[in-house]
């Protein structure tokens, strides 16, 4: 592969002693965490410092990107594993909560029926599926977010990585994959919901999800799982298994040769990633109030590579930071001139890819030093 | 005296009958319908019939439909074409010629009863029966088989007897055959059984198949063994060809759907295969395809049928273009980067949708088929193809052997072959390797505008046709084996094929589901396709 031009061997991502930017990161991560409940909460909404409810989602909704650019960067930026595929991996964690949150409205649906959400009424089931049995409590269904996105990495990382599939037939076969879940969640009989997936959840934990303060606290779970998120990748990459990792993206065969596992390597780094991903999607659904198979589509797992690109692959909080910046964009831009943002997303893809090869966080790096 | 009476009389009514022209004869034998009684009608029916004039199917058919008329004041008989409004338009009986428009009143119907119609429906009938037009011969079997008696059965047997034209005798045959089936005698219907075993309709096979049926009581419905067996054997025969000629129509579902696989990877096989470029913008190079077929039918709203001719070189030319200005602007700064490539030319999709969508706005655009690329080919009575399918299976071996033609057979293909085996060689044999890049980009960006040409007969045009391919024609490629024509070649066909095999089972979603995962499976399998590539140049994807 040909990655190892744009990351020599002394600026190899983040250093452990001198990481700045990371440091930054988690100072603003926090400062949302607290900063924007409080501000959303306890500030009138006379005041002009009042967040409305609307912009607190967005921001909700932003950082459930940036944890998913985290994702992607880890595998993209560290492994040179471009995965297509950490869209179903989002979607599928949505969809866990989702299933949680379904079986949260029990009666309140428009069916009344206590167990059987309403699309399965609507098509005459009478039993509920035995891959919905216990999302109705809490704790197995945050399992299930987890290990749903994780135990397909697994089968497919396991597959793919131990028959060296790499490079491009990689990104296409996980683009494939997340196709095909597209259309098979798309399916009614498949028991989620087809065309139209999940929304009207009422409450999550015995929190109404309405409540602007369950929406603070929901907020703020998502900024420190942003954080968390951060530091575990951090430690992953900044440790000697990390190291490993950046020596199969520069030279897999060579480090192959050395003895070490490729494969084991890839595989977990991938099912972490995918976990992440996974919990980005959990704590999607809530804030957004809504999940359907479209998030399969595989143009959102491309765009989330382009996330990454943008803010510079490799460090992680520039993945993050450039999903902060492209979905910030997009909002703006899709509200004041819809015709153009299109013109622009498909600029910023070839500009950055051509120009910036490291990003916003190299440019910036470029400038400082 | 009396006797010279009578044989002046009978003299001069014999010469005033050889006098007579066969057109006055026919007048005059109308003019007794007036006051006839039904008995008198139906022989008056038989005398026109046995005339020979050539008006008197056309009077026969008029006076079965009720529509012959005398007129009061002079007693001639006249005919109604049509009655609609208050006023009949009248035609002459003989010459045909219109004979003016009246009010309704003054004309009396010569009318008619069961069985005087029932004579005149086998007598029209038989006129039918012996057009020289083939066509009309059919249909008028057609119709009589719709409701047999003794009587239309004799007219039949006896036009099957002396029938020439293959169809039409055929037609009487089978329902003669099936008429029988109805009678009592179990010879006649074992005959008839023989007779129906090779014809293959729904129809047939369901009246052949009550024979096997039992009565509520347990007993079978028809009693004699030797029928029922005869009736299971034609039974089975029947859906064996059935089933076989279901499976050939399968078989050409599923190489019409690969032939639509192929004709969409086989740019991308080379802008991929060959130059490693991994081009997300094909799709959008289909589909400006499909808009230069859209335009050119704007610019010739004359000749639809020709338009679609002439967009095929249109389309290539656009697109190749295209192609041609993303390489020099976009694709040469990223060559060896192949996964910066797919980024980068994702941008340029999403550019190029946009601009169809301000162009054209966001709605879908109708491109008519020209008439000779719809309707169907019947076969025979269990297999018809569609003529579009048909097309686009000669379309895609066509633009296959060309560009075939193309890399073996001139000189671009040698540059094209040499630069992808051996850049820096090639560079040194003084190729000029940056002019062959962006012609191979154009070359497969053309093929991708033609593919949009064919796919604009078959989906909508829209910003979001390319979208909807490709993934497909990636997976193509890549199972065929990436930088090998033949590969996508089959690879195509047989995805196509497994797909259609699926459907019937799996319904047309799951079966493409399916496909998918069974292609990500067998990639772990073989990582490099069908056929991957051997040697040196192998080892630069």
């Amino acid at each position: 592969m040909s990655t190892s031009r744009f990351f020599g061997p002394g600026e190899a991502g983040p250093n452990a002693t001198t990481d700045r930017g990371g440091t930054v990161f988690l100072a603003i991560v926090a400062l949302v965490a607290v900063g924007v409940p409080v501000l959303n909460q306890f500030v009138p909404s006379s005041s002009p410092f009042h967040l409305s409810p609307y912009a607190m989602t967005l921001i909700g909704k932003y950082m459930c990107y940036a944890m998913l650019a985290l994702a992607v960067d880890l595998v993209w930026g560290f492994c040179g594993i471009l995965s297509l595929g950490h869209g179903a991996f989002f979607a599928l964690g949505g969809y866990g909560m989702g299933m949680y949150l379904m079986r949260q409205i029990g009666t309140r649906g428009v069916y009344g029926n206590p167990v059987l959400p309403d699309f399965m009424v609507f098509l005459n089931w009478t039993e509920l599926p035995w891959f919905w049995y216990g999302f109705d409590r809490f704790w197995i269904a945050a399992l299930m977010m987890v290990m749903a996105p994780a135990l397909l990495a697994t089968v497919f990382g396991w597959l793919a990585f131990r028959s060296r599939v790499t490079g491009v037939y990689l990104s296409i076969i996980t683009q494939a994959l997340s196709y095909a879940l597209m259309l098979a969640f798309f399916r009614n009989d498949m028991g989620f919901g087809g065309n139209n997936g999940f929304t009207d959840f009422k409450d999550l934990l015995g929190f109404d999800l309405q409540a602007g303060s369950t929406r603070a606290v929901l907020l703020a779970v998502t900024a420190i799982a942003l954080g968390l998120s951060y530091v575990a990748c951090r430690a992953i990459v900044a440790s000697r298994a990390g190291r490993v990792v950046r020596a199969i993206r520069d030279a897999e065969s060579r480090t192959r040769f050395l003895g070490y596992k490729v494969e084991t390597y890839k595989l977990w780094l991938f099912v972490i990633s995918a976990a992440i991903a996974g919990i980005a999607g959990a704590l999607y659904v809530p804030q957004v109030g809504i999940i359907n198979p479209s998030e399969f589509a595989p143009i959102n797992s491309i765009e989330m590579v382009i996330w990454v690109a943008v803010g510079g692959r490799g460090t992680l909080y520039g993945a993050a930071a450039g999903a902060v910046l492209v979905n910030y964009a997009k909002t703006v831009m899709t509200g004041a001139f819809p015709e153009i943002w299109l013109y622009a997303l498909g600029a910023l893809f070839v500009l950055v890819t051509i120009f910036l090869p490291r990003g916003v966080v190299g440019l910036v790096r470029r400038q400082t030093s | 005296m009396l006797v010279l009476v009578a044989l002046c009389l009978a003299l001069s009514s014999g010469i005033t009958v050889f006098a007579q022209t066969p057109d006055e004869t026919l007048r005059s034998t109308l003019g007794t319908l007036r006051e006839a009684s039904f008995p008198d009608k139906e022989a008056t029916v038989a005398t026109i019939a046995d005339s020979g004039h050539p008006g008197a199917p056309f009077i026969l058919t008029a006076f079965l439909e009720d529509r012959l008329y005398s007129r009061d004041s002079d007693l001639a008989i006249v005919i109604v074409k049509s009655g609609e409004t208050e006023t009949f338009d009248l035609v002459d009986p003989l010459t045909q010629a219109d004979a003016g428009n009246v009010p309704k009143d003054g004309f009396t119907k010569i009318g008619t009863n069961n069985r005087l119609r029932r004579v005149l429906r086998t007598t029209v009938a038989r006129f039918t029966l012996a057009s020289p037009d083939a066509a009309v011969r059919l249909s008028a079997v057609q119709n009589m088989l719709r409701s047999l008696d003794d009587q239309t059965m004799d007219l039949l047997r006896a036009r099957a007897a002396i029938e020439t034209d293959a169809a039409v005798k055929d037609e009487i045959e089978i329902g003669l055959a099936m008429s029988s089936l109805d009678s009592g005698d179990a010879a006649a219907k074992l005959v008839a059984i023989d007779r129906l075993s090779d014809r293959v309709t729904t129809d047939v096979r369901n009246r052949l198949a009550a024979f096997l049926e039992k009565n509520p009581d347990g007993s079978f419905v028809e009693a004699d063994d030797k029928v029922r067996a005869a009736a299971a054997s034609a039974v089975a025969h029947i859906d064996n060809v059935r089933s076989f000629y279901s499976g050939v129509e399968t078989l050409f579902f599923g190489l019409s759907l690969g032939s639509v696989l192929v004709l969409v990877a086989i740019g991308l096989a080379i802008t991929f295969g060959v130059m490693g470029v991994i081009n997300m913008a094909h799709g959008e190079l289909m589909m400006l395809g499909a808009y230069t077929t859209y335009v050119t039918q704007l610019l010739m709203p004359d000749s639809i049928g020709l338009s679609i001719l002439v967009s095929i070189p249109a389309a290539f030319v656009v697109s190749g273009l295209a192609g041609v200005i993303l390489e020099r602007t976009v694709i040469r700064f990223l060559y060896g980067r192949p996964l910066e490539t797919l980024l980068a030319t994702y941008g340029v999709s999403l550019i190029l949708q946009q601009t169809v969508r301000s162009v054209f706005s966001a709605n879908n655009r109708a491109v008519e088929t020209p008439a000779w690329l719809s309707g169907t080919w019947q076969i025979n009575q269990a297999l018809a193809i569609t003529n579009n399918r048909l097309y686009i299976v000669l379309f895609t071996m066509l633009v296959f052997a060309l560009l075939l033609a193309v890399l073996k057979r001139t000189r671009l293909g040698l540059d094209i072959r040499a630069v992808a085996q051996n850049r820096s060689m090639a560079r040194a044999m003084g190729i000029r390797t940056q002019r062959v890049d962006a012609m191979t980009f154009g070359l497969g960006s053309g093929i991708a505008g033609m593919a949009g040409v064919a796919l604009s007969q078959l989906t909508n045009v829209g910003p979001n046709l390319g979208q909807s391919y490709i993934i497909d024609s990636f997976m193509v490629v890549v199972f065929g084996g990436v930088g090998n024509l033949w590969g996508t070649f089959i690879g195509g066909m047989s995805m196509g094929v497994v797909n259609k095999l699926l459907e019937p089972y799996a319904g047309a979603v799951l079966a493409k589901i399916v496909v998918l995962v069974a292609l990500i499976l067998f990639i772990q399998r073989r990582p490099r396709g069908l056929f991957p590539q051997q040697g040196r140049s192998a080892e630069g994807h």
